[in-house]
């Protein structure tokens, strides 16, 4: 459980809600999709937001949210290693991942169909079973918008890395997509 | 290029985070290989579809209040006439004496300025972003700008200037209350076609006029110019020639406001 951050600066305070705060969804919905459990992402955000405010003097950017992310990251790759059930997401990549066909044979008759559209939920499952560490590249650069720089920042790996993740990401999603196309048909 | 390095930067190419050099090199590949045109049209596609799906969770009120109680009260906000952020920049900087006398020489204010222009236009662009998502983008909808304007008068200390470009080729769409830079600050909504115009005002020290600057950061054209104690940005997914076109637009009007 997380302690009340003590420093009680108020003017501390004030700028730091002013900044933070307003990502407070932002950095939800990225232990949502990291944790893949709503109170594990609650607590996980939490945790963030408190190291944030402790680390705040020191904060002079990049960018508040990537900033943020790198933080919350940091907490539920903790919360990965408390569950040890669960594998960290590696620099290296997945045995599994690595040897998984890339599926990437386009469609490439000139009659085919637009893809199909899904309603969020049916999406979101989709991106919650990619395996990490595509996960977090992908959530990262689709649904937060960050650049390749601030990826690489984030995750702490080289930005050649950041690349090779998000093109295996978008292949793995890219397959699934098509196999639930095919499954609702 | 091979295709197994074409399959790789495809998709910097579509990210927009290739370089004009290797751009073409990747677009050109494309254009010669049906195999990854085909594989560049499908992740368009996908990209498409996501972007138009809501992925995003949303905070509980119950986390929201959580994580309020336990920070620390804040104050109430203090009179504007500092400037919070290069305070806030410098508080963290002010530690050493030797990064004290350094900073007494101006040296490092001149490195904190980069710095702090190139935070601020990744804030911008970042509020930007944040409202193109669903419901986001106007607190106040009116192409009247005798609405959107007095909507601003006491949320802001200084109201943003709101002018009618419809004329122009630029529809005025509502403004709306963001936070950039730590600061509560006034966004102007306009729209061309389909393209969303986000102009960020704020309130600056320096009175000196500043010509416009065109940067691109994560796909999108920022334009950033200072008139008359204002800072303005203007962020849109538009072309830089347009965006241009819309910074043009609104100081000449600006100017035949003032003078007229
Ligand atoms: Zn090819």
């Amino acid at each position: 459980m997380a302690v009340r951050a003590s420093d009680d600066d108020p003017e501390k305070a004030r700028r730091f809600r002013e900044a933070a705060l307003p990502y407070l969804d932002e950095a939800y919905t990225l232990a949502r999709y990291l944790l893949r459990d709503a109170a594990d992402a609650e607590d996980a955000v939490q945790e963030c937001y408190l190291r944030a405010y402790k680390h705040f003097d020191s904060y002079r950017g990049p960018a508040m949210k990537p900033w943020l992310f790198a933080i919350l990251r940091n907490v539920c790759r903790a919360e990965f290693a408390r569950r040890k059930s669960a594998p960290a997401p590696s620099d290296d990549l997945p045995e599994t991942a690595e040897q998984a066909p890339m599926w990437n044979e386009p469609t490439e008759t000139p009659e085919r169909q637009l893809l199909r559209r899904f309603d969020g939920d049916t999406v979101r499952k989709l991106i919650a079973a990619l395996a990490e560490p595509f996960r977090e590249t992908f959530v990262l650069r689709e649904i937060q918008n960050l650049s390749y720089r601030e990826i690489a920042d984030v995750a702490a790996v080289p930005v050649g890395t950041v690349m090779s993740r998000l093109a295996r990401a978008r292949a793995m999603l890219r397959s699934a997509w098509l196999a639930e196309q095919e499954r609702v048909k | 290029m091979t295709c197994e390095e074409a399959e790789v930067l495809l998709h910097a190419l579509i990210d927009g985070e290739l370089d004009a050099g290797h751009a073409r090199e990747v677009e050109a590949h494309i254009e010669g290989c049906a195999h990854c045109a085909a594989l560049t049209t499908e992740y368009r596609e996908i990209r498409q579809a996501m972007a138009e799906t809501d992925l995003q969770y949303k905070a509980s009120p119950a986390l929201r209040r959580r994580i309020e109680e336990a920070l620390p009260q804040a104050q109430p906000r203090p009179l504007p006439q500092a400037v919070p952020s290069r305070r806030a920049v410098l508080r963290g900087f002010a530690m050493g004496s030797a990064v004290s006398a350094i900073a007494a020489t101006g040296l490092v204010a001149i490195v904190l300025r980069n710095d702090d222009e190139q935070r601020v236009e990744a804030e911008v662009v970042s509020a930007h972003l944040r409202s193109l998502q669903a419901g986001h983008l106007t607190d106040v909808i009116s192409t009247d700008q005798h609405t959107v304007k007095p909507w601003f008068n006491g949320k802001l200390d200084v109201s943003p200037p709101v002018i009618d470009l419809t004329a122009q080729g630029f529809t005025l769409i509502g403004g709306r209350l963001d936070y950039v830079d730590a600061r509560a600050i006034g966004a102007v909504v306009y729209k061309r076609r389909q393209h969303v115009i986000n102009l960020f005002v704020a309130q600056t020290a320096d009175t000196e006029r500043r010509a416009a600057k065109t940067n691109t950061l994560q796909g999108f054209n920022i334009r950033r110019w200072s008139d008359r104690g204002l800072n303005y940005w203007a962020v849109s997914d538009l072309g830089a020639d347009e965006l241009a076109e819309f910074g043009e637009k609104f100081e000449t009007a600006m100017r035949a406001n003032k003078e007229g």
